[in-house]
């Protein structure tokens, strides 16, 4: 029983010792550490509420039902909002995906089927560069790939810009997602006579999905805020209203066509650019409507991100049974 | 090693094929297995009778599985995996690269170690099989599903949830989908990678009498570890071993009770009776 009955050996006596001694600092340095994490844990958090909160406060005196609804008022003129941006960045999000998307999600089949072939290899080093690209060169990119052979800047360049780097955040999480699915699940499919295509999008996909979604509104939400690659590309335009234009479209017997054309071929604003050019100016209303700009845009990445959970939710516990 | 003729008239089996003349529905001609520069099967040669059940037993890293995968060429998807000898299919070889894999794979089906359902509803993972061969029509589909979910005795218990997830079913339930999804494209052969090694034993015990069951109509070829469970299930048992080169070599084939009664391999009576391996 104890250690120092004749029947314990000499090495539980010196165990017994060391607990003896060991134990009051083990439980001195267990607080310290322990008091350390905690109050680091906290001062991590200090930066994230101390914005969310800010930007709330000082946005949230600025917004109103107009704010969503009418385009920019000229300077002296009380209200009007940001419509023109919010339907820029919807604009260029969604050109962004759908350039982005087909892409991203072919590629990553191609690098998580054959990882070590010499395609396979060069295609994940690329993408490794292309995400450490700084954005604004991106944005450099798309100037003279598309804004100057074409004359104008236009919503289009601005969209095909945050494709580009959305690509390789794409690329990189379905990658990583196919080869979750287990080997099993392919050879299942395998045995059954399917080819491999087959496998790929009836079997593979749809067992990677909920990953790949995830993925792709990281992507998303990394596009609708970046600024720099705008800059020269979808430039801004504070009198964009696909409303007007769908109207007088219609108006003139256009066709679907042509009116998507006239939505994208212009150049459009985003939230994140107008909040750049609005905080900049020296008049203090625009000051304290970049604000307002700054909780939308923040409550549109959030609104992405919690629609996308609840459906990935829905999804997962449909298939969980 | 060589291969004992079988007596094969003289045999007497308790299922219903006996008045069918016992007729090699697979033959296995000096078959080697490589992978790279190794080889992991030498010179295999076996008969795999129809409407029996073919146990393949031996200690682990033999090369079981590998047989088992070549039958339906599933070591193709092994890049450096090459085959050797010949895999006659009633007298087809079909490890000759002309033979088309999809075609192979569809008359000799696979079920394998851990159950592998499709993330899809259970009416979905059994009708994808016919669906891959042009089956479009629900009608056609649904008597599908209900004949092999039927066959695989799990029709009682998910009637009424087809369009659940197959992942929502238990274990046992699972690889019963899994065996449902292999025979609703009707294949005459159907390869077991262990089937039940995953599964609790009542789950096994319903797997082995499912597999009583539907060996009247297939042709049945089981690997598996637990030697019971070969005694209890198979016609004819398959002995395997390594070799002094690591390489899987077939040491004894024969009917099971003459396998586990009267082994004729010192190595067989020491691995059946539990004094090896």
């Amino acid at each position: 029983m104890t250690a120092t009955t004749a029947t314990s050996t000499r090495f539980q006596q010196l165990i017994a010792e060391q607990q003896a001694s060991l134990t009051p600092r083990r439980k001195i340095v267990n607080a310290v550490m322990l008091s350390l994490t905690g109050l680091m844990t906290l001062l991590a958090l200090i930066p994230l509420f101390w914005i969310v909160g800010y930007v709330i406060y000082k946005g949230g005196q600025q917004l109103n039902l107009d704010f969503f609804t009418q385009l920019p008022r000229p300077l002296g003129m009380d209200g009007g909002g940001v419509l023109h941006a919010i339907q820029g960045t919807v604009v260029i999000t969604l050109l962004a995906a759908v350039f982005a998307t087909p892409p991203g999600v072919l590629a990553a089949f191609y690098a998580a089927r054959f990882p070590n072939t010499p395609l396979g290899v060069a295609l994940r080093f690329s993408t490794d560069v292309l995400s450490g690209v700084p954005s604004i060169v991106i944005g450099l990119f798309a100037y003279a790939l598309i804004v100057k052979p074409m004359g104008h800047y236009s919503g289009l360049a601005g969209g095909i810009a945050m494709a580009i780097l959305m690509l390789p955040t794409i690329i990189r999480t379905t990658e990583e997602m196919l080869k979750l699915v287990p080997h099993a699940l392919r050879e299942g499919s395998l045995a059954l006579g399917a080819p491999e295509w087959k496998t790929s999008i009836i079997v593979l996909f749809p067992a990677a999905l909920n990953g790949v979604i995830t993925g792709f509104l990281l992507a998303i939400a990394r596009a609708a805020g970046e600024t720099a690659p705008l800059l020269f590309t979808a430039l801004g335009n504070e009198r964009y209203d696909i409303g007007t234009i769908v109207r007088n479209g219609v108006a003139q017997n256009q066709s679907f066509l042509q009116i998507l054309e006239r939505i994208v071929d212009q150049p459009v604003d985003s939230l994140p650019l107008t909040l750049w050019k609005y905080a900049q100016q020296p008049y203090p209303e625009r000051v304290e409507q970049s604000w307002a700009v700054a909780l939308v845009l923040m409550i549109f990445v959030l609104l992405i991100n919690v629609l996308a959970r609840l459906w990935v939710e829905a999804r997962k516990r449909r298939l969980q049974g | 090693m060589t291969i004992q003729t079988l007596e094969i008239e003289s045999q007497t089996h308790s299922a219903g094929s006996d008045a069918k003349p016992l007729g090699a529905k697979m033959e296995v001609q000096n078959m080697s297995v490589f992978y790279g520069k190794f080889r992991a099967l030498t010179d295999i040669n076996m008969n795999i009778y129809a409407n029996k059940i073919t146990a393949i037993i031996g200690p682990s890293g033999c090369g079981k599985s590998t047989l088992l995968r070549s039958f339906n060429r599933m070591n193709d998807l092994t890049p450096s995996a090459r085959v050797e000898g010949s895999i006659l299919l009633d007298g087809r070889d079909i490890t000759a690269n002309r033979e088309d894999v999809v075609d192979v794979r569809r008359r000799i089906g696979m079920v394998f170690q851990r159950p592998n359902p499709f993330p899809k509803n259970i009416y979905e993972n059994v009708a994808y099989g016919p669906r891959l061969y042009g089956i479009r029509r629900k009608n056609d589909l649904d008597l599908i599903v209900e004949k092999s979910l039927k066959q695989a005795a799990l029709w009682e218990e998910v009637k009424d949830k087809l369009h659940q997830s197959g992942l929502s079913l238990s274990g046992g339930q699972q690889q019963r989908l899994c065996i449902a999804r292999a025979l609703a494209v009707e294949p005459e052969v159907i390869l077991m990678d262990e089937p039940a090694s995953a599964l609790d034993p009542i789950s096994t015990l319903r797997i082995e009498e499912l597999m009583h069951d539907i060996v009247k109509e297939y042709t049945i070829l089981i690997v598996t570890h637990n030697m019971q469970q070969a005694a209890r299930v198979s016609d004819f048992t398959a002995m395997m071993m390594i070799d002094e080169h690591r390489s899987g070599r077939m040491i004894e084939f024969g009917e099971t009770k003459s396998i586990f009664t009267n082994p004729k391999d010192k190595r067989t009576e020491d691995y059946v009776t539990g004094r090896f391996g």
